[in-house]
């Protein structure tokens, strides 16, 4: 396997009035599980539903209800561990997180505060620069979802879904090893490819399955090495708490906002406050929804209705055998074994589903003929349509169809492309469109022959010239290839030019 | 048959199945005792309607030979368990009009056993009290009397209202529950048996929660064969409930043997409290005579940590009582306050709350998130669990050491006036021996013993080792034997 290697990004850097500032961020991501049904209950996760239908007495805080726990959340959040090579913790807990809101039926919300499911792992963000950083990360732990509130349907009432109450989240959480606003979403982007591979998260982030927490702080140049070195947070600026972000776009500009914010105050002689804020992406800033002292008291403590969660190694093993290549693997796979370019690869391993669309191109084909179909006629083409992958009309049997047509030396290359519009246009085997429609090259050397000897006979000027000039040849080629309607084979028409002018 | 509410459920099951008797006609005579019994103020919902179906429902299967112990029995439900269609309201008026749409697991092992629900049985508020006089319903009513005094003496609590009503025959037994000894002391306080099973025994699912780590179902019965009949049908695994034992269910009832020669039972020093009334020492000794002469081999031990357990309890208990009293909210079912002009959600929480949790309930919920809170966690909460840790140890030290049961008293007084101005802490001595048995997780059994001067009676507790109840039942039954315990109230209601 290529091991891939990868300078260090640069972290990103802000010039202050006074003097130049680093940053650095942490992220809570929230990710819900894939799962049919809740952490606790029976009922489904079905997103879209009717307001309050997918919802069982436990999620509803109903009493005398109680929490059980569902297996199959526990393994997509083993899955999602092993994924970011993490240690899974063969025992693990619940607590209760306390506090009041409508939308939180039972009056707390059950998490894992003490004892996470997942230890520290570790992700690879590439830049795309040929740079990458390890984001370490420090936990991933089960939690509840909370359920939706809804206070614009009635001047006076405010309105309760309790639908998505009690679906299953995984809270990743990394070490404060991002530093800068691409790099962040490039991390949050490759986290959602592994949970994509993995089958554990649709990230979907626009449905709100995939939001994140950035807690965003200064610091001057070569403090966060010294933090590095010791582990002393006391290196690093007081950090702030940017919650529930769901786009991509707006985490990176609150970063950028935010650093903006806190540097504008210690360059005038200020102390940045520890406290949760907001992004507002319509006046573009960041304002304080909480200071530490307002902070929730949430009296975690242990959920006394569920026993400590226990799995087996032999059971995680089981999971880690069925896992499927992870997104590095694959892309090293693609460069070494199929000789694709970082770039191919990366693209092409950008989705699961993408990746697997090119390896049935490239099975029995060719690697690198099948990522430029791929990526550059098709993908084009289904932008242009404005479709994506999984709506295409082409399979990835009649691209590789088109390849072996190509390689056989049936079609060329220009006429391939006329075989690939035809096949996304109307459907059909291109072997069978190719023979039917007569767009088979002519490799038959007697009918090049003769049609090369009418072009000499009709032009003995041309013929003349082109004893002189050996790059007139080139105009009897053209001239073949007109006649022949572009189906004669080029290389063919190019030797037997070549030889009947020096004749 | 005369007096039929006035038999066991090992008197009425034989009577039913020999065709004596039916359902129906037991049924009856106890529905007719409790419309008669409303100064006891036991039963606080009344199905009569579900009773007598269901006691036709059991007579047909007595009819077809398909005849579980429990069929056409009539019970009582504690107001704690949630039942279908019926009011379940725990005793609070943030409850009120709240009918659940689902049966808890205990009474629908009871009701598919073929056993009949006479009604709903009064408590303390969310079970947290031991005299039931913080139920929104009004006290139930001891139907003993101290034979020098006219005063109405508290049941106990908090399954007051099932103490009460087995111990005055409104039915053949009862439901209750026991989180830090609401079973066990109104059933000593009303001369009744009551037992608290292994933690785990029963399932909590359907219970309105207390405190989740301690509260458990069990039996109040005539005597200790209808306890040991009764639990049988009502604890089993419930995949429902986290908490509930993977463990199959032995046969009780046939346990008892009466036979505990060669047991070694354990009396713990530490249980011997300064000014404990001289009739609870008279009662503990002699009780150990019982034991001793029924070929028991008596051992001193001690369970040294015993004199932290209540502080404990009073921290765990209000504790997980805070988080679980928190989806009392008045959002989505029982009471919720009137909202004055410009009130918010926090008003509403507020007020709703305020109104519909009683003060005790509030003390609670407030020494519950006091100890829980950022700060406090480790000197209180967390202290505490190490607390719990070593009086486990302590027990599982003393069983490792040859002992089968530990006796001790059950209360340290027999009933106390209803009125009396104790406060707080003097209320929550009421549970000084019982608390422990929660903490630890552990079976534990009140068997009425005697009768102090006043007239009432007393009971002694026996402890037993986890998942062993049917060893404690025949320990309590040997002991029951020896007593000879047939006191019953003169009836003045």
């Amino acid at each position: 396997m290529l091991d891939l290697t990868f300078d260090t990004p640069k972290p990103k850097t802000i010039q202050g009035a006074k003097q130049a500032w680093e940053l650095v961020i942490g992220m809570e991501v929230h990710a819900q599980v894939a799962t049919q049904a809740k952490l606790f209950s029976g009922a489904s996760t079905q997103f879209g539903a009717e307001p309050n239908s997918n919802v069982a007495f436990v999620d509803a805080g109903m009493p005398g209800m109680l929490p059980v726990i569902n297996e199959e959340c526990v393994a997509q959040a083993v899955r999602t561990g092993l994924g970011l090579k993490a240690e899974i913790h063969l025992k693990s807990a619940f607590d209760r997180k306390n506090y009041f809101y409508p939308d939180l039926p039972q009056g707390y919300q059950i998490s894992q505060l003490y004892h996470p499911i997942v230890g520290e792992g570790e992700v690879l963000v590439e830049m795309g620069d040929g740079t990458a950083r390890v984001v370490r990360i420090e936990r991933i732990h089960l939690e509840q979802d909370a359920g939706k509130s809804i206070h614009d349907m009635d001047p006076h009432m405010s309105f309760v879904d309790l639908n998505r109450t009690g679906v299953a989240l995984m809270e990743i959480v990394s070490r404060p090893d991002i530093r800068g606003p691409e790099e962040a979403a490039a991390y949050i982007t490759k986290l959602r490819q592994i949970m994509w591979y993995l089958g554990t998260c649709d990230g979907n982030m626009q449905n709100g399955n995939l939001r994140a927490d950035v807690n965003v702080s200064i610091c001057s140049p070569g403090a966060y090495e010294k933090y590095r070195e010791t582990g002393d947070f006391g290196h690093l600026g007081t950090r702030c708490e940017i919650k529930n972000m769901n786009s991509m776009r707006f985490i990176q500009q609150a970063i950028e906002v935010e650093a903006r914010r806190q540097i504008a105050i210690v360059e005038d002689g200020g102390e940045v406050v520890q406290e949760t804020r907001l992004y507002d992406p319509d006046k573009g800033e960041t304002r304080s929804m909480r200071s530490k002292e307002e902070a929730h008291d949430y009296r975690y403590f242990p959920c006394p209705d569920l026993l400590p969660l226990e799995i087996e190694q032999g059971w995680v093993d089981d999971i880690a055998g069925a896992l499927p290549e992870l997104p590095d693997e694959k892309k090293s796979r693609f460069m070494a074994d199929l000789g694709l370019s970082d770039y191919d690869a990366s693209v092409l391993t950008a989705e699961p589903e993408s990746a697997a669309f090119f390896e049935q191109v490239a099975d029995g084909t060719d690697g690198k003929m099948a990522a430029n179909w791929v990526i550059n006629d098709l993908f084009g083409r289904l932008k242009k349509d404005d479709k994506s992958l999984a709506d295409s009309p082409v399979t990835p049997a009649q691209i590789a169809g088109i390849i072996t047509l190509i390689k056989k030396g049936d079609i060329s290359g220009k006429i391939a492309k006329d075989v690939f519009e035809i096949v996304y246009t109307e459907g059909g085997d291109p072997a069978q469109i190719v023979e039917e429609r007569g767009m088979k090259q002519v490799t038959d050397t007697g009918a090049i022959e003769a049609a090369v000897d009418q072009i000499i006979a009709d032009n003995p000027a041309q013929v003349e010239k082109a004893k002189v000039n050996p790059k007139l040849a080139g105009w009897f080629v053209g001239q073949v290839m007109k006649a022949t309607g572009g189906k004669a084979n080029p290389k063919a028409v190019n030797e037997i030019v070549a030889k009947k002018l020096a004749d | 048959m005369s007096e039929l509410n006035k038999l066991t459920i090992a008197a009425a099951r034989d009577a039913l199945r020999a065709g004596d008797t039916t359902s129906a006609e037991l049924t009856e005579a106890c529905l007719s005792e409790i419309d008669a019994a409303g100064a006891l103020g036991a039963f606080v919902h009344h199905t009569p309607d579900l009773a007598r179906e269901q006691a036709a429902a059991a007579d047909a299967r007595i009819k077809a030979g398909d005849a579980p112990a429990m069929c056409g029995i009539p019970l009582g439900i504690k107001d704690l368990f949630c039942t279908k269609g019926v009011p379940s309201q725990a005793a609070s008026k943030i409850l009120e009009g709240f009918k659940p749409e689902y049966e808890s697991t205990v009474s629908q092992n009871l009701f598919d056993a073929g056993a009949v629900m006479l009604g709903k049985l009064n408590m303390d508020e969310f079970a947290m009290g031991s005299s039931n006089e913080t139920s929104v319903y009004g006290n139930a009513v001891n139907p003993w009397k101290a034979g020098n005094s006219d005063a109405d003496l508290t049941p106990g609590g908090s399954s007051g209202g099932s103490a009460a009503a087995v111990a005055a025959d409104l039915c053949l037994a009862a439901t209750g529950t026991d989180t830090g000894g609401s079973i066990r002391q109104p059933a000593a306080f009303t001369g009744i048996v009551g037992i608290k099973p292994t933690y785990g025994r029963c399932s909590r699912w359907g219970i309105v929660a207390f405190a989740s780590s301690l509260d458990q179902a069990g039996p109040m019965t005539k005597d200790v064969r209808d306890a040991a009949i009764m639990l049988e049908t009502m604890c089993g695994h419930d995949p429902k409930d986290s908490t509930s034992a993977e463990l199959a269910v032995p046969n009780f009832e046939a346990a008892l043997t009466g036979d505990i020669k060669g047991k070694t039972i354990g009396i713990p020093k530490e249980y011997r409290m300064e000014g404990m009334p001289d009739a609870i020492e008279k009662l503990w000794s002699e009780g150990t005579e019982m034991l001793r002469d029924a070929g028991a081999v008596i051992k001193d031990i001690s369970l040294p940590h015993t004199q932290y357990a209540l502080p404990a309890y009073y921290v765990i208990a209000p504790a997980e009582a805070s988080s679980n009293l928190a989806r009392y909210d008045g959002v989505r079912f029982g009471h919720r306050a009137k909202l004055g002009q410009g009130d918010g959600i926090t008003e509403m929480y507020e007020k709703t709350r305020a109104e519909g949790f009683g003060p005790e309930v509030q003390r609670r919920v407030m020494v519950g998130t006091y100890v829980l809170s950022a700060g406090f966690y480790d000197a209180y909460y967390n202290r505490a669990r190490r607390v719990r840790t070593l009086i486990k140890k302590d027990f599982e030290d003393v069983f490792a050491d040859g002992i089968d049961a530990i006796l001790t008293p059950a209360t340290p007084s027999s009933a106390f006036e209803l009125g009396a101005d104790f406060s707080p802490i003097e209320m929550y001595l009421n549970d000084v021996f019982t608390v422990t048995v929660n903490l630890a997780g552990l079976p534990g059994i009140s068997v009425p013993t005697g009768i102090d001067s006043k007239g009432l009676p007393l009971g002694l507790q026996l402890i037993g080792r986890p998942w062993e109840e049917g060893d404690l039942l025949n320990t309590a039954y040997a002991l029951e034997q020896a007593a000879g315990f047939a006191g019953k109230p003169t009836r003045w209601w």
